[in-house]
Protein backbone atom coordinates (compact mmCIF):
# COMPACT_ATOMS: atom_id res chain seq x y z
CA UNK A 1 0.00 0.00 0.00
CA UNK A 2 3.12 2.55 0.58
CA UNK A 3 4.00 2.60 -2.67
CA UNK A 4 0.85 4.15 -3.97
CA UNK A 5 1.67 7.12 -1.44
CA UNK A 6 3.62 9.16 -3.71
CA UNK A 7 0.28 8.61 -6.22
CA UNK A 8 -1.98 9.76 -3.37
CA UNK A 9 0.12 12.51 -2.52
CA UNK A 10 0.20 13.98 -6.22
CA UNK A 11 -3.98 13.09 -7.12
CA UNK A 12 -4.55 15.01 -3.05
CA UNK A 13 -2.21 17.92 -4.52
CA UNK A 14 -4.24 17.95 -7.34
CA UNK A 15 -7.64 17.61 -5.61
CA UNK A 16 -6.95 20.31 -3.14
CA UNK A 17 -5.35 22.87 -6.24
CA UNK A 18 -9.33 22.64 -7.36
CA UNK A 19 -11.06 22.68 -4.08
CA UNK A 20 -9.02 25.82 -3.40
CA UNK A 21 -11.24 27.51 -5.65
CA UNK A 22 -14.90 27.24 -4.02
CA UNK A 23 -13.07 26.93 -0.57
CA UNK A 24 -11.60 30.72 -1.85
CA UNK A 25 -15.51 31.91 -2.73
CA UNK A 26 -16.87 30.48 0.70
CA UNK A 27 -14.53 32.41 2.94
CA UNK A 28 -14.52 35.33 1.02
CA UNK A 29 -17.92 35.82 1.46
CA UNK A 30 -17.48 34.47 4.98
CA UNK A 31 -14.78 37.59 5.52
CA UNK A 32 -16.76 40.07 4.29
CA UNK A 33 -20.38 39.56 5.31
CA UNK A 34 -19.52 37.18 8.69
CA UNK A 35 -21.82 34.04 8.11
CA UNK A 36 -20.94 30.45 6.86
CA UNK A 37 -22.92 30.68 3.67
CA UNK A 38 -24.38 27.31 2.99
CA UNK A 39 -25.80 28.29 -0.38
CA UNK A 40 -22.36 27.87 -1.30
CA UNK A 41 -22.97 23.92 -2.58
CA UNK A 42 -26.34 24.85 -5.13
CA UNK A 43 -23.88 27.95 -6.72
CA UNK A 44 -21.40 25.44 -6.92
CA UNK A 45 -24.13 23.38 -8.93
CA UNK A 46 -25.18 25.95 -10.33
CA UNK A 47 -22.07 27.06 -12.18
CA UNK A 48 -21.52 22.99 -13.04
CA UNK A 49 -24.84 23.52 -15.10
CA UNK A 50 -23.88 26.77 -16.42
CA UNK A 51 -20.78 25.36 -17.81
CA UNK A 52 -22.46 22.47 -19.00
CA UNK A 53 -25.09 24.87 -21.30
CA UNK A 54 -22.45 26.88 -22.83
CA UNK A 55 -19.71 23.28 -23.40
CA UNK A 56 -22.59 21.16 -24.84
CA UNK A 57 -25.49 22.95 -25.45
CA UNK A 58 -23.51 26.39 -27.18
CA UNK A 59 -20.44 23.96 -27.74
CA UNK A 60 -18.25 26.07 -26.69
CA UNK A 61 -14.57 24.79 -25.31
CA UNK A 62 -14.08 24.17 -21.80
CA UNK A 63 -12.19 27.48 -20.99
CA UNK A 64 -14.92 29.73 -22.38
CA UNK A 65 -17.31 27.01 -20.43
CA UNK A 66 -15.62 27.82 -17.29
CA UNK A 67 -16.17 31.39 -17.26
CA UNK A 68 -19.74 31.14 -18.02
CA UNK A 69 -19.73 29.21 -14.70
CA UNK A 70 -18.24 31.54 -12.90
CA UNK A 71 -20.05 34.62 -14.40
CA UNK A 72 -23.80 33.48 -14.07
CA UNK A 73 -22.98 31.41 -11.01
CA UNK A 74 -21.65 34.98 -9.55
CA UNK A 75 -24.91 36.86 -11.13
CA UNK A 76 -26.98 34.45 -9.07
CA UNK A 77 -25.42 34.60 -5.70
CA UNK A 78 -26.06 38.58 -6.13
CA UNK A 79 -29.54 38.16 -7.24
CA UNK A 80 -29.96 35.50 -4.36
CA UNK A 81 -28.47 37.71 -1.55
CA UNK A 82 -30.70 40.52 -2.62
CA UNK A 83 -33.68 38.59 -2.46
CA UNK A 84 -33.72 36.23 -0.19
CA UNK A 85 -30.67 37.38 2.36
CA UNK A 86 -30.11 40.96 2.76
CA UNK A 87 -32.74 41.64 5.20
CA UNK A 88 -31.85 38.97 7.72
CA UNK A 89 -28.30 40.37 7.80
CA UNK A 90 -30.01 42.48 10.69
CA UNK A 91 -30.96 39.65 13.23
CA UNK A 92 -27.84 38.15 13.12
CA UNK A 93 -25.16 35.64 11.36
CA UNK A 94 -26.59 32.79 12.62
CA UNK A 95 -30.56 33.41 10.97
CA UNK A 96 -28.36 33.99 7.56
CA UNK A 97 -26.97 30.78 8.00
CA UNK A 98 -30.13 29.09 9.03
CA UNK A 99 -31.44 30.92 5.39
CA UNK A 100 -28.99 30.35 3.76
CA UNK A 101 -29.30 26.41 3.78
CA UNK A 102 -32.76 26.93 3.04
CA UNK A 103 -31.41 29.10 -0.26
CA UNK A 104 -29.41 25.80 -0.92
CA UNK A 105 -32.32 23.89 -0.79
CA UNK A 106 -34.63 26.20 -2.87
CA UNK A 107 -31.70 26.60 -5.51
CA UNK A 108 -30.94 22.95 -5.89
CA UNK A 109 -34.28 21.80 -6.92
CA UNK A 110 -34.77 24.51 -8.76
CA UNK A 111 -31.99 22.71 -11.17
CA UNK A 112 -33.71 19.80 -10.18
CA UNK A 113 -36.98 21.28 -12.11
CA UNK A 114 -35.14 21.81 -15.08
CA UNK A 115 -33.32 19.50 -15.55
CA UNK A 116 -34.22 16.28 -13.84
CA UNK A 117 -32.27 14.53 -11.85
CA UNK A 118 -29.51 12.96 -14.58
CA UNK A 119 -26.44 13.09 -14.38
CA UNK A 120 -24.63 14.27 -17.38
CA UNK A 121 -21.04 15.04 -18.50
CA UNK A 122 -19.14 17.68 -20.76
CA UNK A 123 -17.85 17.69 -24.34
CA UNK A 124 -13.85 17.36 -23.29
CA UNK A 125 -12.10 14.53 -24.82
CA UNK A 126 -11.19 11.99 -22.61
CA UNK A 127 -6.88 11.58 -22.97
CA UNK A 128 -5.00 8.79 -21.63
CA UNK A 129 -3.40 9.33 -18.43
CA UNK A 130 0.43 10.20 -18.79
CA UNK A 131 2.38 7.98 -16.70
CA UNK A 132 6.05 9.26 -15.01
CA UNK A 133 8.97 7.51 -13.89
CA UNK A 134 10.24 8.89 -10.30
CA UNK A 135 12.72 6.94 -10.04
CA UNK A 136 12.81 5.53 -6.41
CA UNK A 137 9.63 6.37 -6.13
CA UNK A 138 8.03 5.00 -8.63
CA UNK A 139 5.92 5.27 -11.73
CA UNK A 140 2.89 7.38 -11.35
CA UNK A 141 -0.25 8.23 -13.33
CA UNK A 142 -1.35 11.77 -13.75
CA UNK A 143 -5.13 12.43 -15.51
CA UNK A 144 -4.59 15.13 -17.90
CA UNK A 145 -8.04 16.62 -17.04
CA UNK A 146 -7.23 16.86 -13.28
CA UNK A 147 -3.93 18.70 -14.54
CA UNK A 148 -5.62 21.45 -16.43
CA UNK A 149 -8.39 21.86 -14.14
CA UNK A 150 -5.33 22.60 -11.90
CA UNK A 151 -4.19 24.37 -13.95
CA UNK A 152 -7.29 26.45 -14.40
CA UNK A 153 -7.77 26.77 -10.78
CA UNK A 154 -4.19 28.41 -10.76
CA UNK A 155 -5.16 30.97 -13.35
CA UNK A 156 -8.38 31.66 -11.43
CA UNK A 157 -6.62 32.46 -7.72
CA UNK A 158 -3.79 34.55 -9.81
CA UNK A 159 -6.91 36.86 -10.92
CA UNK A 160 -8.40 36.90 -7.83
CA UNK A 161 -4.55 37.36 -6.47
CA UNK A 162 -3.91 40.33 -8.45
CA UNK A 163 -7.88 42.01 -8.50
CA UNK A 164 -7.66 41.89 -4.53
CA UNK A 165 -3.86 42.70 -3.86
CA UNK A 166 -3.69 45.69 -6.66
CA UNK A 167 -7.05 47.24 -7.74
CA UNK A 168 -8.82 49.56 -5.85
CA UNK A 169 -11.86 47.52 -5.97
CA UNK A 170 -9.54 44.88 -4.10
CA UNK A 171 -8.43 47.15 -1.52
CA UNK A 172 -12.08 48.49 -0.76
CA UNK A 173 -12.86 44.74 -0.39
CA UNK A 174 -9.92 44.07 2.12
CA UNK A 175 -10.58 46.84 4.16
CA UNK A 176 -14.51 46.13 4.86
CA UNK A 177 -13.06 42.50 5.51
CA UNK A 178 -10.73 43.77 7.90
CA UNK A 179 -12.59 46.65 9.81
CA UNK A 180 -16.19 47.37 8.05
CA UNK A 181 -16.33 50.47 10.66
CA UNK A 182 -13.07 52.26 9.70
CA UNK A 183 -14.34 51.05 6.12
CA UNK A 184 -17.30 52.82 6.34
CA UNK A 185 -16.03 56.22 8.31
CA UNK A 186 -13.86 56.42 4.92
CA UNK A 187 -16.59 55.90 2.76
CA UNK A 188 -16.94 52.94 1.14
CA UNK A 189 -19.86 51.38 0.41
CA UNK A 190 -21.07 48.57 2.20
CA UNK A 191 -23.81 47.41 0.27
CA UNK A 192 -21.51 47.50 -2.86
CA UNK A 193 -18.30 45.76 -1.38
CA UNK A 194 -21.41 42.96 -0.30
CA UNK A 195 -22.57 42.57 -3.89
CA UNK A 196 -18.95 42.31 -4.90
CA UNK A 197 -17.99 39.90 -2.33
CA UNK A 198 -21.17 37.66 -3.35
CA UNK A 199 -20.52 37.77 -6.89
CA UNK A 200 -16.43 36.82 -6.22
CA UNK A 201 -17.16 34.14 -3.69
CA UNK A 202 -20.16 32.31 -5.55
CA UNK A 203 -18.64 32.99 -8.94
CA UNK A 204 -15.35 31.14 -7.52
CA UNK A 205 -18.15 28.44 -6.21
CA UNK A 206 -19.48 28.17 -9.80
CA UNK A 207 -16.21 28.02 -10.86
CA UNK A 208 -15.12 25.12 -8.48
CA UNK A 209 -18.39 23.78 -8.83
CA UNK A 210 -17.31 23.10 -12.69
CA UNK A 211 -14.07 21.51 -12.50
CA UNK A 212 -15.25 19.13 -9.89
CA UNK A 213 -17.98 18.24 -12.18
CA UNK A 214 -15.66 17.83 -15.08
CA UNK A 215 -14.38 15.42 -12.41
CA UNK A 216 -17.32 13.46 -11.46
CA UNK A 217 -20.92 14.83 -13.38
CA UNK A 218 -23.25 17.29 -13.24
CA UNK A 219 -26.50 16.80 -11.46
CA UNK A 220 -27.81 18.57 -8.48
CA UNK A 221 -26.36 17.54 -6.18
CA UNK A 222 -22.93 18.26 -7.51
CA UNK A 223 -22.02 20.96 -5.34
CA UNK A 224 -23.66 19.64 -1.87
CA UNK A 225 -21.17 16.33 -2.32
CA UNK A 226 -18.61 19.03 -2.04
CA UNK A 227 -19.57 20.96 0.21
CA UNK A 228 -18.40 19.89 3.36
CA UNK A 229 -14.89 19.09 1.72
CA UNK A 230 -15.24 23.35 1.04
CA UNK A 231 -16.10 24.16 5.02
CA UNK A 232 -13.44 22.06 5.76
CA UNK A 233 -10.56 23.49 3.78
CA UNK A 234 -12.32 27.01 5.01
CA UNK A 235 -12.06 26.07 8.56
CA UNK A 236 -9.04 24.43 8.23
CA UNK A 237 -7.49 27.28 7.45
CA UNK A 238 -9.49 29.99 9.15
CA UNK A 239 -12.56 31.57 8.61
CA UNK A 240 -12.41 34.16 6.36
CA UNK A 241 -8.15 34.21 5.56
CA UNK A 242 -8.11 33.68 1.84
CA UNK A 243 -4.13 32.25 2.17
CA UNK A 244 -6.04 29.95 4.58
CA UNK A 245 -8.64 28.24 2.32
CA UNK A 246 -5.99 27.48 0.14
CA UNK A 247 -3.72 25.75 2.28
CA UNK A 248 -6.60 23.92 4.26
CA UNK A 249 -7.66 22.97 0.75
CA UNK A 250 -4.21 21.45 -0.14
CA UNK A 251 -4.60 20.00 3.71
CA UNK A 252 -8.01 18.32 2.69
CA UNK A 253 -7.00 17.13 -0.43
CA UNK A 254 -3.97 15.75 -0.02
CA UNK A 255 -5.67 14.43 3.81
CA UNK A 256 -8.45 12.49 1.85
CA UNK A 257 -6.23 10.97 -0.50
CA UNK A 258 -3.78 9.51 1.81
CA UNK A 259 -6.97 8.23 3.95
CA UNK A 260 -7.30 5.73 1.49
CA UNK A 261 -4.46 4.00 3.09
CA UNK A 262 -6.09 3.42 5.90
CA UNK A 263 -10.11 3.78 5.33
CA UNK A 264 -12.32 2.55 3.18
CA UNK A 265 -12.43 5.34 -0.09
CA UNK A 266 -16.38 6.14 0.67
CA UNK A 267 -15.22 7.29 4.09
CA UNK A 268 -13.48 10.25 1.90
CA UNK A 269 -15.76 12.68 2.67
CA UNK A 270 -15.39 11.91 6.61
CA UNK A 271 -11.80 12.66 6.47
CA UNK A 272 -12.61 16.61 5.87
CA UNK A 273 -15.12 16.31 9.07
CA UNK A 274 -12.22 15.06 10.73
CA UNK A 275 -9.76 17.59 10.09
CA UNK A 276 -12.47 20.27 11.23
CA UNK A 277 -12.96 18.75 14.31
CA UNK A 278 -9.20 18.21 15.19
CA UNK A 279 -8.24 21.83 14.08
CA UNK A 280 -11.14 23.08 15.98
CA UNK A 281 -9.98 21.20 19.00
CA UNK A 282 -6.57 22.31 19.09
CA UNK A 283 -6.43 25.50 17.38
CA UNK A 284 -9.96 26.94 16.99
CA UNK A 285 -8.97 29.78 14.75
CA UNK A 286 -7.53 27.38 12.20
CA UNK A 287 -4.18 27.57 10.64
CA UNK A 288 -4.36 31.09 9.25
CA UNK A 289 -7.24 32.70 10.93
CA UNK A 290 -8.83 34.78 13.30
CA UNK A 291 -10.29 33.70 16.60
CA UNK A 292 -13.18 30.89 16.59
CA UNK A 293 -14.07 31.22 20.18
CA UNK B 1 -58.42 7.96 4.49
CA UNK B 2 -58.16 7.43 8.13
CA UNK B 3 -55.36 5.48 7.84
CA UNK B 4 -53.51 8.35 5.55
CA UNK B 5 -54.53 11.00 8.83
CA UNK B 6 -53.91 9.07 11.35
CA UNK B 7 -49.77 8.19 9.67
CA UNK B 8 -49.32 12.04 8.99
CA UNK B 9 -50.39 12.66 12.89
CA UNK B 10 -47.27 10.38 13.92
CA UNK B 11 -44.74 12.15 11.53
CA UNK B 12 -45.94 15.04 12.93
CA UNK B 13 -45.69 13.70 16.44
CA UNK B 14 -41.40 12.84 15.52
CA UNK B 15 -41.51 16.29 14.06
CA UNK B 16 -42.99 17.66 17.41
CA UNK B 17 -40.38 15.74 19.38
CA UNK B 18 -37.39 16.72 17.21
CA UNK B 19 -38.47 20.34 17.83
CA UNK B 20 -38.87 20.11 21.20
CA UNK B 21 -34.94 18.72 21.71
CA UNK B 22 -34.34 21.66 19.11
CA UNK B 23 -36.01 24.36 21.54
CA UNK B 24 -33.73 23.65 24.17
CA UNK B 25 -30.80 22.98 22.20
CA UNK B 26 -31.34 26.24 19.89
CA UNK B 27 -34.43 28.18 21.34
CA UNK B 28 -33.79 28.09 25.28
CA UNK B 29 -29.23 27.73 25.25
CA UNK B 30 -28.69 29.60 21.43
CA UNK B 31 -26.95 26.47 19.77
CA UNK B 32 -27.88 26.16 16.54
CA UNK B 33 -27.54 22.46 15.57
CA UNK B 34 -28.08 21.70 11.84
CA UNK B 35 -27.21 17.96 12.41
CA UNK B 36 -29.93 17.16 14.65
CA UNK B 37 -31.38 14.57 12.03
CA UNK B 38 -28.38 12.41 12.98
CA UNK B 39 -29.31 12.00 16.37
CA UNK B 40 -32.29 10.95 14.90
CA UNK B 41 -30.96 8.41 12.73
CA UNK B 42 -28.81 7.39 16.17
CA UNK B 43 -32.58 6.54 17.80
CA UNK B 44 -33.72 5.00 14.81
CA UNK B 45 -30.77 2.62 13.80
CA UNK B 46 -29.83 1.79 17.42
CA UNK B 47 -33.44 0.96 18.50
CA UNK B 48 -34.15 -0.89 15.03
CA UNK B 49 -30.89 -2.49 15.28
CA UNK B 50 -31.87 -4.01 19.35
CA UNK B 51 -34.34 -5.31 17.95
CA UNK B 52 -34.06 -7.29 14.43
CA UNK B 53 -30.67 -8.28 15.28
CA UNK B 54 -30.53 -8.87 18.94
CA UNK B 55 -34.22 -9.18 19.63
CA UNK B 56 -34.28 -6.96 22.58
CA UNK B 57 -37.83 -5.67 23.31
CA UNK B 58 -39.24 -2.77 22.51
CA UNK B 59 -39.11 -1.31 25.94
CA UNK B 60 -35.45 -1.46 26.54
CA UNK B 61 -34.78 -0.75 23.04
CA UNK B 62 -36.35 2.30 22.93
CA UNK B 63 -34.71 3.91 26.05
CA UNK B 64 -31.32 2.08 24.81
CA UNK B 65 -32.13 4.20 21.67
CA UNK B 66 -32.78 7.88 23.49
CA UNK B 67 -29.31 7.34 26.08
CA UNK B 68 -27.17 6.62 22.22
CA UNK B 69 -28.75 9.47 20.88
CA UNK B 70 -28.22 11.41 24.15
CA UNK B 71 -24.51 9.97 24.76
CA UNK B 72 -23.59 11.41 21.09
CA UNK B 73 -25.03 14.81 21.51
CA UNK B 74 -22.98 15.06 25.10
CA UNK B 75 -20.08 14.01 22.54
CA UNK B 76 -20.91 16.59 19.83
CA UNK B 77 -21.79 19.06 22.83
CA UNK B 78 -17.80 18.67 24.16
CA UNK B 79 -16.33 18.91 20.97
CA UNK B 80 -18.39 22.37 19.75
CA UNK B 81 -19.37 24.00 23.18
CA UNK B 82 -16.67 26.96 23.08
CA UNK B 83 -17.38 27.36 19.21
CA UNK B 84 -19.14 30.63 18.08
CA UNK B 85 -21.99 29.72 16.53
CA UNK B 86 -21.20 29.83 12.50
CA UNK B 87 -18.46 27.13 13.09
CA UNK B 88 -20.90 25.08 15.60
CA UNK B 89 -23.77 25.29 12.59
CA UNK B 90 -20.77 23.54 10.02
CA UNK B 91 -19.24 20.88 12.70
CA UNK B 92 -23.41 19.74 13.76
CA UNK B 93 -23.54 19.90 9.67
CA UNK B 94 -20.85 17.92 8.98
CA UNK B 95 -21.85 15.10 11.83
CA UNK B 96 -24.80 14.20 10.65
CA UNK B 97 -23.57 13.91 6.94
CA UNK B 98 -20.86 11.67 8.70
CA UNK B 99 -23.83 9.97 10.69
CA UNK B 100 -25.41 8.70 7.48
CA UNK B 101 -21.88 8.00 5.78
CA UNK B 102 -21.62 5.46 8.32
CA UNK B 103 -24.81 4.04 7.33
CA UNK B 104 -24.17 3.55 4.12
CA UNK B 105 -21.04 2.32 4.45
CA UNK B 106 -21.34 -0.45 7.58
CA UNK B 107 -23.13 -2.90 5.39
CA UNK B 108 -22.27 -5.64 8.10
CA UNK B 109 -24.40 -3.58 10.41
CA UNK B 110 -26.93 -1.34 8.97
CA UNK B 111 -27.57 -3.38 5.39
CA UNK B 112 -26.15 -0.18 3.47
CA UNK B 113 -28.57 2.06 1.34
CA UNK B 114 -30.73 -1.31 1.46
CA UNK B 115 -31.79 -0.16 4.75
CA UNK B 116 -33.17 -1.92 7.59
CA UNK B 117 -36.53 -3.57 6.88
CA UNK B 118 -39.55 -5.86 9.18
CA UNK B 119 -38.67 -3.56 12.24
CA UNK B 120 -41.22 -5.09 14.47
CA UNK B 121 -44.02 -2.69 16.30
CA UNK B 122 -46.59 -4.24 19.16
CA UNK B 123 -49.46 -5.13 17.01
CA UNK B 124 -48.41 -4.98 13.55
CA UNK B 125 -50.19 -7.27 11.51
CA UNK B 126 -52.44 -8.61 14.27
CA UNK B 127 -54.02 -4.93 14.76
CA UNK B 128 -56.23 -3.55 11.61
CA UNK B 129 -53.72 -1.45 9.88
CA UNK B 130 -56.48 1.24 10.83
CA UNK B 131 -56.17 -0.03 14.67
CA UNK B 132 -52.39 0.23 14.70
CA UNK B 133 -52.14 3.30 13.25
CA UNK B 134 -54.62 4.63 15.72
CA UNK B 135 -52.60 2.80 18.63
CA UNK B 136 -48.94 4.40 17.41
CA UNK B 137 -50.24 7.96 16.81
CA UNK B 138 -51.85 7.50 20.64
CA UNK B 139 -48.42 6.51 21.61
CA UNK B 140 -45.80 9.01 19.54
CA UNK B 141 -48.30 11.87 20.64
CA UNK B 142 -47.78 10.62 24.71
CA UNK B 143 -44.44 10.89 24.26
CA UNK B 144 -44.82 14.20 23.10
CA UNK B 145 -46.84 15.19 25.78
CA UNK B 146 -44.72 14.13 28.15
CA UNK B 147 -41.53 15.89 26.27
CA UNK B 148 -43.59 18.74 26.02
CA UNK B 149 -43.96 18.84 29.90
CA UNK B 150 -40.43 17.87 30.21
CA UNK B 151 -39.26 20.89 28.32
CA UNK B 152 -41.81 23.18 29.89
CA UNK B 153 -40.83 22.49 33.58
CA UNK B 154 -37.22 22.64 32.16
CA UNK B 155 -38.06 26.02 30.46
CA UNK B 156 -39.71 27.42 33.73
CA UNK B 157 -37.18 25.94 36.35
CA UNK B 158 -34.40 27.61 37.52
CA UNK B 159 -32.67 25.61 34.39
CA UNK B 160 -34.23 27.29 31.60
CA UNK B 161 -33.50 30.31 33.51
CA UNK B 162 -29.61 30.21 33.02
CA UNK B 163 -29.85 28.60 29.50
CA UNK B 164 -31.81 31.75 28.42
CA UNK B 165 -29.03 33.69 30.29
CA UNK B 166 -26.09 31.94 28.41
CA UNK B 167 -28.12 32.46 25.38
CA UNK B 168 -28.12 36.12 25.40
CA UNK B 169 -24.20 36.33 26.60
CA UNK B 170 -22.37 33.21 28.27
CA UNK B 171 -19.77 35.49 29.41
CA UNK B 172 -22.37 36.95 31.64
CA UNK B 173 -23.58 33.95 32.78
CA UNK B 174 -20.24 32.57 33.87
CA UNK B 175 -18.90 35.60 35.50
CA UNK B 176 -22.30 35.22 37.40
CA UNK B 177 -20.91 31.77 38.52
CA UNK B 178 -23.00 29.24 36.23
CA UNK B 179 -20.71 26.24 35.04
CA UNK B 180 -21.51 27.25 31.34
CA UNK B 181 -20.03 23.94 29.87
CA UNK B 182 -21.97 21.69 32.33
CA UNK B 183 -25.35 23.28 31.21
CA UNK B 184 -24.63 23.12 27.52
CA UNK B 185 -23.64 19.77 27.83
CA UNK B 186 -27.29 19.31 29.68
CA UNK B 187 -29.10 21.04 27.01
CA UNK B 188 -27.61 18.62 23.94
CA UNK B 189 -28.03 15.61 26.11
CA UNK B 190 -31.61 15.91 26.53
CA UNK B 191 -32.04 17.56 23.30
CA UNK B 192 -30.44 14.90 21.17
CA UNK B 193 -32.30 12.05 23.75
CA UNK B 194 -35.61 13.54 22.35
CA UNK B 195 -34.49 13.67 19.05
CA UNK B 196 -33.70 9.50 19.13
CA UNK B 197 -36.93 9.21 20.98
CA UNK B 198 -38.74 10.50 17.62
CA UNK B 199 -35.79 8.83 15.45
CA UNK B 200 -37.22 5.51 17.51
CA UNK B 201 -40.92 5.78 17.07
CA UNK B 202 -39.92 6.77 13.45
CA UNK B 203 -38.44 3.44 12.60
CA UNK B 204 -40.81 1.09 14.52
CA UNK B 205 -43.96 2.81 12.87
CA UNK B 206 -42.40 3.15 9.11
CA UNK B 207 -40.80 -0.57 9.68
CA UNK B 208 -38.28 0.30 7.23
CA UNK B 209 -35.09 2.63 7.59
CA UNK B 210 -32.13 3.76 5.64
CA UNK B 211 -29.61 6.30 5.18
CA UNK B 212 -32.05 7.97 2.82
CA UNK B 213 -34.24 8.78 5.70
CA UNK B 214 -32.21 10.86 6.97
CA UNK B 215 -31.40 13.90 4.58
CA UNK B 216 -30.69 17.59 5.53
CA UNK B 217 -33.82 17.92 4.47
CA UNK B 218 -35.50 16.42 7.62
CA UNK B 219 -33.35 19.52 10.24
CA UNK B 220 -34.89 21.98 7.43
CA UNK B 221 -38.66 20.78 8.64
CA UNK B 222 -37.47 20.90 11.92
CA UNK B 223 -36.25 24.09 12.12
CA UNK B 224 -39.15 25.39 9.84
CA UNK B 225 -41.49 23.51 12.88
CA UNK B 226 -39.48 25.38 15.34
CA UNK B 227 -39.25 28.64 13.33
CA UNK B 228 -42.68 28.69 12.10
CA UNK B 229 -44.34 28.18 15.97
CA UNK B 230 -41.92 30.33 17.82
CA UNK B 231 -38.60 30.05 19.05
CA UNK B 232 -38.05 29.10 22.64
CA UNK B 233 -41.68 28.46 23.36
CA UNK B 234 -43.12 24.29 23.73
CA UNK B 235 -46.61 25.15 22.44
CA UNK B 236 -44.63 26.50 19.34
CA UNK B 237 -42.38 23.83 18.87
CA UNK B 238 -45.74 21.41 18.65
CA UNK B 239 -47.77 24.08 16.57
CA UNK B 240 -44.74 24.35 14.19
CA UNK B 241 -44.63 20.39 13.71
CA UNK B 242 -47.99 20.07 12.71
CA UNK B 243 -47.94 23.12 10.19
CA UNK B 244 -45.06 21.11 8.49
CA UNK B 245 -46.27 18.34 8.07
CA UNK B 246 -49.33 20.15 6.26
CA UNK B 247 -47.26 21.57 4.52
CA UNK B 248 -45.33 19.10 3.03
CA UNK B 249 -48.29 16.40 2.56
CA UNK B 250 -50.42 19.67 1.28
CA UNK B 251 -48.12 20.01 -1.56
CA UNK B 252 -48.31 16.71 -2.13
CA UNK B 253 -51.30 17.23 -4.35
CA UNK B 254 -49.36 20.16 -6.54
CA UNK B 255 -49.29 17.44 -9.61
CA UNK B 256 -53.02 17.51 -9.58
CA UNK B 257 -53.37 20.89 -10.36
CA UNK B 258 -50.62 21.89 -11.72
CA UNK B 259 -50.57 19.45 -15.06
CA UNK B 260 -47.89 18.61 -17.22
CA UNK B 261 -45.14 18.03 -14.68
CA UNK B 262 -42.88 14.83 -14.27
CA UNK B 263 -42.95 13.62 -11.09
CA UNK B 264 -39.73 14.43 -10.33
CA UNK B 265 -40.54 18.35 -11.15
CA UNK B 266 -43.09 17.97 -8.39
CA UNK B 267 -40.48 16.82 -5.93
CA UNK B 268 -38.63 19.20 -6.75
CA UNK B 269 -41.54 21.95 -6.57
CA UNK B 270 -42.64 20.67 -2.89
CA UNK B 271 -38.81 20.86 -1.54
CA UNK B 272 -38.70 24.34 -2.80
CA UNK B 273 -41.74 25.73 -1.44
CA UNK B 274 -40.29 24.49 2.02
CA UNK B 275 -37.30 26.17 1.59
CA UNK B 276 -38.93 29.62 0.47
CA UNK B 277 -41.41 29.07 3.53
CA UNK B 278 -38.84 29.19 5.85
CA UNK B 279 -37.12 32.01 4.23
CA UNK B 280 -40.41 34.11 4.59
CA UNK B 281 -40.63 32.92 8.15
CA UNK B 282 -37.23 34.35 9.10
CA UNK B 283 -37.84 38.12 6.98
CA UNK B 284 -41.27 38.20 8.07
CA UNK B 285 -42.22 36.41 11.23
CA UNK B 286 -38.82 35.91 12.97
CA UNK B 287 -40.82 35.41 16.04
CA UNK B 288 -43.17 32.57 15.06
CA UNK B 289 -47.01 32.26 15.22
CA UNK B 290 -46.45 32.04 19.09
CA UNK B 291 -42.88 34.50 19.80
CA UNK B 292 -41.66 33.93 22.86
CA UNK B 293 -42.95 36.32 25.35
CA UNK B 294 -39.51 38.51 27.80
CA UNK B 295 -40.14 37.05 30.98
CA UNK B 296 -40.31 39.91 32.86
CA UNK B 297 -40.26 39.22 37.15
CA UNK B 298 -42.66 41.76 39.73
CA UNK B 299 -41.76 41.87 43.20
CA UNK B 300 -44.64 41.44 45.52
CA UNK B 301 -44.13 43.93 48.52
CA UNK B 302 -45.79 42.92 51.36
Amino acid sequence: MSGDVPQLLINGLLAGTQLAVPAIGFTTIFAVLRFPSFAIASHATIGAYAGYLANVWLGLPAGVALLAAFVVAGLFGVASDEIALRRLRTSGPLTVAIASVALTIVLENLVRFGFGNDQRGYAVAVLRDWRVDLGVFGMVRIGPQQVHNAGAALVAMGVLFVFLGFTRTGKMMRAVADNPMLASLKGINADRVAQLANFIGMGLAGFGGMLVAMDTAVDPLTGFRVMLSIFAAAVVGGLGSIPGAVLGAFVVGVGEELSIVVLDPTYRTAVGFLAILVVLSFRPRGLLGERAV
Amino acid sequence: MENYLLAMAVFAGCYALMALGLNLIFGLAGMINLGLVGFFAIGAYCSALLTVKLQVPLLLAWPAAILAASACGVGVALVTARLRGDYLAIVTLGFSEVIRLVASNEIWLTNGTDGISAIPAPGRGVLTPLLFNLQFMVIVWLAVGLAALLVARLSAAPFGRVLRAIREDDVIASVAGKPVLVFKLQAFAIGAGLMGAAGALYAHFNAYIAPDSFQPLVTIYVVLALTAGGTGTVRGAVLGAILVVALTEGTRFLGGVIPGLAPVQIAALREAIIGIVLILLLTYRPGGIIPERPRTHRLEVS
